[in-house]
């Protein structure tokens, strides 16, 4: 759980870096990514057989990149013409995409209000260690993480389109002087962290196999927290946010006192993050200059 | 003439909505193709709340102060009944739920109505099936702690379960929408119970069950009328295989009543066949379009007082007779999931 909160809380922290303001239609992508997928496999598994790593490989990515578009999609027609207002508008231009995107799903048309069962994209295995249980699954999802961690983590530090983002969000002004194509770069930005949200939402559904189009949203404030957790704009501080928000919830859920606080065990966390360290475990204070 | 309904058409419930309004539907068609009420034609007003708590106070008022309704039928969650039901109260508009079984819906008030049984009895039913056939000694319970019919049950449960001498085990919560359930099962696991109490609704059960599968658990998972729907099914797959729950009624009973309607609902719906929560929404339009009938006024005091007489009304679900609690007792059916399928099990009566 924890890995999959990591891994929206990577997209979330992407986009607070660069343009400093929260995605919050980036839980709606991550349903756009189950829903693609969900139509996809079938397609996908006619051609490769039912259950193959390899098909399993092209759902994820073919959703990935239609997700990316998507992402570019929303930043091209909602954030782009607002990009000068203040921060606020942005904000809630933001969750009025959100709600569109929610509400255009449960349509009946569109994708519908109930539960669809997601295929099984992969065997399941159970793996024993001693008294431990672990599903293949969890294994893949925490793999999954690691490895876009470390590539999002190269892609930001040492390509050129990463020195660009970071340069966009040290300076928009100053970047654009420097011939760096900001709207290109933001755009980028988009489509990463979209195609990001898009892998997390597969494997959340197959973690949880029934996707509706509502099911961002819990994730997606979890990773949120998370997020501010580990400082927002910081990619190691949203995986270690995100991990540990994971293993905070499970393990109050195993207990029987504490098992109906689990929601206000994470959102307690945020308030008191906000309020001793603002800026998050791994992130840099900074004086706001007025 | 204005009936209001409001239901969950959208959001985490959004079957027990659909169901319950497509009954209510075509019982208003029924009646209307019958040359409706009092020489009128009945006009359903349907208010979606998205499974969101507030929403049912919002779409109770506006349907009472601006649509001017003359009665609502709704919910099949208690816990959106409970809020409509003191606005109902206070407008003295009569209002029926078609499955809302925690107790306190109806106690709101003397216009609060429901056509199924409460979870005072569901609750000890359950408690005599898991000592009786499931031979159960100690049982986990795990509730959903948004839900006031998820806890309200687990506390009859309790109570007659103990007097069956029966232990109660670890006790856990979840939260209406969670996907993660590993850490309440791990527990559960290794607490040993005979058999897990699961008082939740279809989609949490669904995925409780997978996980339960998936953690090696193979006792018996049974709950009450929230897990009805084919979503349980289609979601928890091979999961949901042996276990067991109790709901209004079961659409093989094969009452005449219930074999009409059945017959009518699958004309309408394209051949979908009918949940029991479409048999309770269509059973709470019946009683109201018969109460008015009996009043012979629309009036709110005369039409409350008329579907407080209802006596050995023959509804699709079964003979429904509203008692001085304004509840009506009626028995319970006990279902299994065998291959892949709601199986008929045993009947209980009051």
């Amino acid at each position: 759980m924890g890995a999959i909160y990591a891994l929206i809380a990577l997209g979330y922290t992407m986009v607070y870096g660069v343009l400093r303001f929260i995605n919050f239609a980036h839980s709606d992508v991550l349903m756009l990514g189950a829903f693609t997928a969900f139509y996809i496999t079938p397609r996908i598994e006619k051609l490769l057989g039912s259950q193959a790593a390899l098909g399993c490989i092209l759902v994820f990515v073919v959703a990935a990149i239609l997700c990316a578009c998507f992402g570019m999609l929303i930043e091209r027609l909602a954030y782009r013409p607002l990009r000068n207002r203040p921060k606020l508008t942005v904000l809630i231009t933001a969750i009025g995409v959100s709600l569109l995107i929610e509400f255009t799903a449960q349509n009946e048309k569109v994708f519908g209000a109930a539960p669809v069962p997601f295929p099984q994209l992969l065997p399941e295995y159970a793996i024993r260690l001693g008294n431990l249980v672990v599903s293949s699954n969890d294994v893949l999802t925490v793999g999954v993480t690691s490895i876009l961690l470390g590539a999002m983590w190269w892609i930001v530090q040492k390509t050129r389109v990463g020195t660009a983002m970071r340069a966009v969000s040290y300076n928009q002004q100053a970047a654009s002087l420097m011939g760096v194509p900001v709207d290109r770069i933001i755009s980028f930005t988009f489509g990463l962290g979209s195609a990001l949200a898009a892998i997390a939402g597969i494997l959340y559904a197959i973690k949880a196999p029934g996707i509706e189009p509502l099911m961002g949203v819990q994730p997606g404030l979890r990773a949120f927290i998370a997020a501010v957790l580990g400082g927002i704009g910081n990619l190691p501080g949203a995986v270690l946010g995100g991990v540990l928000l994971g293993l905070l919830e499970t393990f109050a859920g195993g207990i029987p006192a504490l098992s109906n606080y689990r929601d206000a065990i994470a959102f307690g966390i945020l308030i008191l993050i906000l309020l001793f360290k603002p800026a998050g475990l791994l992130g840099r204070s900074s004086v706001e200059k007025v | 003439m204005k009936v209001g309904e409001f239901a969950s058409l959208t959001g985490k419930e959004a079957t027990f909505g659909t169901s319950s309004h497509e009954g209510t539907l075509l019982a208003i068609e029924q009646a209307n193709a019958a040359g409706g009420v009092l020489g009128k034609k009945l006009v359903l007003l349907t208010e979606d709340n998205q499974t969101k708590a507030g929403e049912p106070a919002n779409a109770v008022n506006k349907l009472i102060s601006k649509d001017g309704v003359v009665a609502i039928l709704g919910e099949v969650a208690s816990s959106r009944s409970l809020e409509a039901a003191p606005i109902c109260q206070q407008n003295q508009i009569p209002m029926i739920s078609p499955a809302s079984t925690n107790p306190s819906v109806t106690k709101e008030g003397d216009y609060i109505f429901r056509v199924c049984f409460t979870d005072t009895f569901q609750g000890a039913a359950l408690a005599n099936f898991a000592s009786g056939t499931l031979k159960a000694k100690k049982v986990a319970i795990l509730t959903d702690v948004k839900s006031d019919y998820s806890k309200g049950l687990a506390k009859y449960f309790k109570a007659r379960f103990a007097t069956n001498g029966g232990q109660v085990g670890i006790e856990l919560d979840f939260n209406g929408g969670d996907k993660d359930f590993k850490g309440q099962l791990t527990a559960i696991k290794s607490d040993v119970p005979d058999a897990i109490f699961l008082p939740g609704y279809y989609n949490d059960v669904a995925l409780i069950c997978i996980q339960a599968k998936q953690l090696g658990m193979n006792i018996p998972i049974f709950g009450g009328d929230g897990w009805e729907s084919e979503s349980l099914l289609t979601i928890g797959k091979d999961a949901m295989e042996g276990h067991y729950f109790s709901t209004h009624c079961s659409p093989e009973q094969g009452t005449p009543e219930m074999v009409s309607f059945v017959e009518s609902y699958k004309k309408r719906f394209n051949g979908k066949v009918p949940d029991a929560m479409a048999v309770l929404g269509y059973d709470s339009a019946m009683v109201l379009v018969d109460a008015m009938k009996r009043a012979n006024s629309s009036q709110s005091t005369a039409l409350r007082n008329a579907i407080a007489a209802t006596k050995d009304f023959a509804g699709a679900s079964g003979k429904i007779t509203l008692n001085s609690e304004r509840d009506a007792l009626k028995a319970l059916v006990f279902i299994q999931i065998k291959d892949g399928k709601f199986t008929y099990n045993t009947t209980v009566n009051p």
